[in-house]
C-alpha cells in the first residue's frame, strides 16, 4: 500500500532555488540520463512501455506506445515536441512543474529523444507564462554547459538538443496537430489524421508529442524501473499525478499522489469545503471533461473509474463550485471560452459555439424560450464526434453533463437570471460589502 | 489609428508603415538571424519574430509585417494571417503594461469579474483598451495555470495571486506611477511589454533567478507529506533522497 500523497516530481519544489541545476543534481538529477545513455534506446521505450504509463496531457494514450508507432528510422530527422501549451481551464500543474523544476523536463526531454532518435527537440511552452519561459531558457542553457545537452550528451557522442518556443496565446494550439502547425509558423489549425504525428509531424517527419509531466516522469522510470512506477496507482493506470485542486476549497494547491486517489481523500487533504458550504460541482479534468456532483467524490480518479463514471481523467483538473455557484453562469462562461478559442477550421465547431453560446447568454440573462434547452441538446449532439478535433467535443462537455444533473436550473434561466438566484457576491474570496457603492454587485 | 474591424482583418496605419531607422533595422536583422538560427526551418521562426517585432514597435507594425516577410520569404498576407490568430499579437499600439483579469469561470466565479469590472470602472477603460497616459491596457484573459491562486490577474505575462478589486488597483497606479512592481510568483519586478516581448522572442533577460520556486498553493501537498511522512516508494521517510537509487545507480 503506497502512502496517499507521493512527492516525486514535487518533492523538493520547497527548495529555496528548487529550479536550478545545482539543486536537481543533488536530487539525484541526471542520473537517469547517465544510466540510459548505457542503455540501447530500444530497452528505454520497453522500459517506458513496461510502465504503462499514459499520457499525462488529458487523452491519457500510452506514452511507450505513442513512441513506438512512429515510422521506423530512414536516416531522415525525427522529432519530440513537448506540448507545454498548457492552457485547459482548470489545469495547473505543468506550469507550476516548470517553473519550480525544470530540470525534470529537460532531463526527460534528453533521455526521451535518445530513445526515438530525436536530435532536436522542441518545448512549445504558452507565451503567457513569461517567467517559466525565462526559466525554462536558463536550464536548457545550464544543461548544455554541464554536457546533458549538445553534440556529445554525456561524453558518449549522443546529439541532443532543445530549442523551447513561446506560443502567442491560442488555447487550440494545446491540440496535438494544432501544435505542430503553430510551430511551423502558421495559425494553429488542427490537422487532418491521418497521417498522425508518429508518421508525418514536425516538418511532416515522424514525431512524438507529449505532455510535459509524462516526460518529467520518465526519469524515475529508468532510474528506479517500470515496476517501482507501476507499485503506485491501478492496475490500469500506473503511477503518480499531479492534482490541482482549485476553487471552493479551504486550501487550494497541488497534490502529488498515486493515480486512483478520490475527490473526497483530496478535499479532505484541502480543509474540506470553504466555509463548511456545500459541494455542488466540480471538473475532474478540466471545463472540457463533463462535470462531477457529489455523488462522484468517491469514484477513483484514475482513467477507467472516471470515464466508467461518465466523465474522463483529463489533466486531472478539480474545479470545485459550491452550492452558491450558479452551474448556468459557470457553464455559460465556458461556452465564451469554447467559442473564443475555436480555431475555425471546422464548421460544427465554429458555428455551433456560436449558437451555443448566444443559448447559454439568454439562459443565464433568465432569457430563455420553451426549446432552447432542447435546442442546446440538440447542437450538442451535432457538435460532438462531428468536429474536426476534440475542442468541438469539449465544448458539448459541460452542456450537455449540466443539463443532465441541473436541469431545473436551465429551466430557471427561462424566468429567472442567473444573478437572482445565485448573487455571484456570495462566491467571491473577498469581502464585497464595501464595494456596493461601485455598482457592481447590485445587478 | 490602427485596428481591426469585424472581418478580423489587419487594418495598419499609415505612420506604422514608415521604415524602420537604419540602426533599428540592422539590429533587427542580425536578431532575426539568431532566431532563424534555432529551427531547422525558417518559417518556425514567425511566431518569435512577430514576438520580437512588438519588442519594437509595441504592437505589430505595418512595417513589422513587412521585416517578418522579407526575412522568411512569405508573402506579408501570409505574416498577417497568423498575427491576426494569435491574442498575444497586438493590432494596435499597446500599453506599457498589459493588465490581464482571468474571466474564465473558477477565477471569474471566486472574484475575477468583480475585479475586472471595478478596474474597468476605476480606468475608465474596457476589454483591450489603454489607458491615454499609455500605461495600461486592460484584458479580459482566459485560464492562464493557475487555478489554485485564484483569482489571478497577469500584468505583463507575471502571475499576481490571490487578488482583490483594491490589491489590483494598487497594482495599476504603482504602475502608472512608474514604481517598481513585483510579482507573487516571477522576475523580480514586472518589466514593460516591450521588454517581455524581445523575452517572448527568445532572448533572456538574465531575470531566470528572481522570484520564487513555487507559492504556497503550489507546495501544499508537499507539505502535508513532509508533515505526515509521507513518501514514494523507495524514498527515504527521513526526507532525503533514496539510498535504494543511489545503489542502483550505475548498475544498470
Amino acid at each position: 500500500m503506497t502512502d496517499t500523497l507521493t512527492p516525486i516530481l514535487t518533492k523538493f519544489w520547497d527548495d529555496p532555488r528548487s529550479w536550478t541545476l545545482a539543486t536537481y543534481e543533488r536530487h539525484d538529477g541526471y542520473k537517469a540520463l547517465t544510466k540510459a545513455l548505457d542503455m540501447e534506446p530500444q530497452a528505454i521505450i520497453d522500459a517506458v512501455k513496461d510502465s504503462s504509463i499514459r499520457g499525462r496531457g488529458g487523452a491519457g494514450f500510452p506514452t511507450g506506445m505513442k513512441w513506438s508507432f512512429m515510422a521506423p528510422p530512414d536516416g531522415g530527422p525525427r522529432y519530440l515536441v513537448v506540448n507545454a501549451d498548457e492552457s485547459e481551464p482548470g489545469t495547473c500543474k505543468d506550469v507550476p512543474l516548470m517553473m519550480a523544476n525544470p530540470h525534470a523536463l529537460i532531463e526527460g526531454v534528453a533521455i526521451s529523444s535518445y530513445a526515438i532518435g530525436c536530435e532536436h527537440a522542441f518545448i512549445y511552452l504558452r507565451g503567457e507564462v513569461v517567467h517559466v519561459y525565462r526559466r525554462l531558457l536558463r536550464a536548457v542553457e545550464e544543461a548544455r554547459a554541464a554536457g546533458y545537452l549538445g553534440d556529445n550528451v554525456g561524453g558518449k557522442g549522443v546529439k541532443v538538443d532543445i530549442t523551447v518556443h513561446a506560443g502567442a496565446g491560442a488555447y487550440i494550439c494545446g491540440e496535438e496537430t494544432a501544435l505542430l502547425d503553430s510551430l511551423e509558423g502558421r495559425r494553429g489549425q488542427p490537422r487532418l489524421k491521418p497521417p498522425f504525428p508518429g508518421a508525418a509531424g514536425l516538418y511532416a517527419r515522424p514525431t512524438s508529442v507529449n505532455n510535459v509531466e509524462s516526460i518529467a516522469s520518465v526519469p524515475g522510470i529508468i532510474l528506479e524501473g517500470s515496476e517501482w512506477f507501476k507499485g503506485m496507482g491501478t492496475e490500469k493506470s500506473t503511477g503518480f499525478g499531479i492534482f490541482s485542486l482549485s476553487g471552493h476549497v479551504t486550501n487550494p494547491g497541488q497534490f502529488e499522489a498515486p493515480l486512483g486517489i478520490t475527490m473526497r481523500e483530496l478535499i479532505d487533504l484541502a480543509g474540506g469545503m470553504r466555509g463548511g458550504k456545500k459541494l455542488k460541482f466540480w471538473t475532474p479534468g478540466g471545463s472540457s471533461t463533463p462535470i462531477f456532483t457529489d455523488q462522484h467524490l468517491d469514484v477513483p480518479l484514475d482513467f477507467d473509474s472516471v470515464a466508467a463514471a461518465g466523465s474522463m481523467l483529463g489533466t486531472r483538473a478539480l474545479q470545485v463550485f459550491d452550492e452558491t455557484v450558479s452551474v448556468v453562469r459557470a457553464v455559460a462562461r465556458w461556452t465564451d471560452f469554447y467559442a473564443h478559442e475555436s480555431c475555425g477550421k471546422c464548421t460544427p465547431c465554429r458555428e455551433g459555439t456560436w449558437w451555443l453560446r448566444q443559448i447559454m447568454n439568454r439562459i443565464e440573462n433568465g432569457q430563455g424560450t420553451q426549446d432552447d434547452i432542447d435546442k442546446l441538446v440538440d447542437i450538442c449532439d451535432n457538435i460532438l464526434g462531428r468536429s474536426f478535433c476534440a475542442l468541438g467535443d469539449a465544448a458539448t462537455s459541460p452542456i450537455t453533463s449540466a443539463v443532465q444533473y441541473f436541469r431545473e436550473e436551465f429551466e430557471a434561466g427561462m424566468h429567472t437570471p442567473a444573478h437572482e438566484l445565485f448573487p455571484p457576491e456570495k462566491s467571491v474570496l473577498f469581502d464585497v460589502q464595501t464595494k456596493e457603492s461601485s455598482g457592481m454587485v447590485s445587478a | 489609428m490602427s485596428g481591426h474591424d469585424a472581418s478580423g482583418h489587419l487594418h495598419v496605419s499609415p505612420e506604422s508603415k514608415a521604415p524602420y531607422a537604419a540602426d533599428v533595422l540592422e539590429k533587427l536583422h542580425v536578431d532575426a538571424a539568431e532566431v532563424i538560427s534555432r529551427y531547422p526551418q525558417k518559417r518556425s521562426a514567425l511566431l518569435p519574430l512577430l514576438h520580437l517585432v512588438q519588442s519594437v514597435d509595441g504592437y505589430v507594425t505595418g512595417r513589422g509585417v513587412s521585416f517578418c516577410a522579407e526575412v522568411l520569404d512569405l508573402t506579408e498576407a501570409e505574416v498577417s494571417g497568423v498575427a491576426t490568430f494569435y491574442t498575444q499579437y497586438k493590432r494596435h499600439p499597446n500599453g506599457d503594461y498589459t493588465v490581464g483579469v482571468c474571466t474564465n469561470t473558477l477565477c471569474a466565479v471566486m472574484g475575477g469579474d468583480l475585479i475586472f469590472d471595478r478596474l474597468s470602472e476605476h480606468l475608465g477603460i474596457g476589454h483591450d483598451e489603454t489607458t491615454e497616459d499609455g500605461r495600461i491596457t486592460l484584458e479580459r484573459v482566459e485560464c492562464n495555470a493557475a487555478c489554485d491562486y485564484a483569482p489571478v490577474v497577469m500584468a505583463n505575462w507575471e502571475f499576481f495571486d490571490n487578488q482583490t478589486p483594491e490589491s489590483t488597483i494598487g497594482l495599476v497606479e504603482d504602475l502608472r506611477a512608474g514604481k517598481d512592481v513585483a510579482p507573487t510568483r516571477g522576475a523580480a519586478k514586472v518589466c514593460t511589454f516591450k521588454e517581455v516581448s524581445r523575452v517572448l522572442a527568445g532572448f533572456e533577460d538574465g531575470r531566470a533567478d528572481e522570484g520564487v520556486g513555487a507559492g504556497p498553493a503550489s507546495l501544499l501537498g508537499l507539505k502535508i507529506a513532509n508533515d505526515r511522512g509521507w513518501v514514494a516508494p523507495g524514498a527515504d521517510r527521513n526526507g532525503s533522497h533514496s539510498s535504494q537509487a543511489d545503489g542502483k545507480d550505475g548498475s544498470k
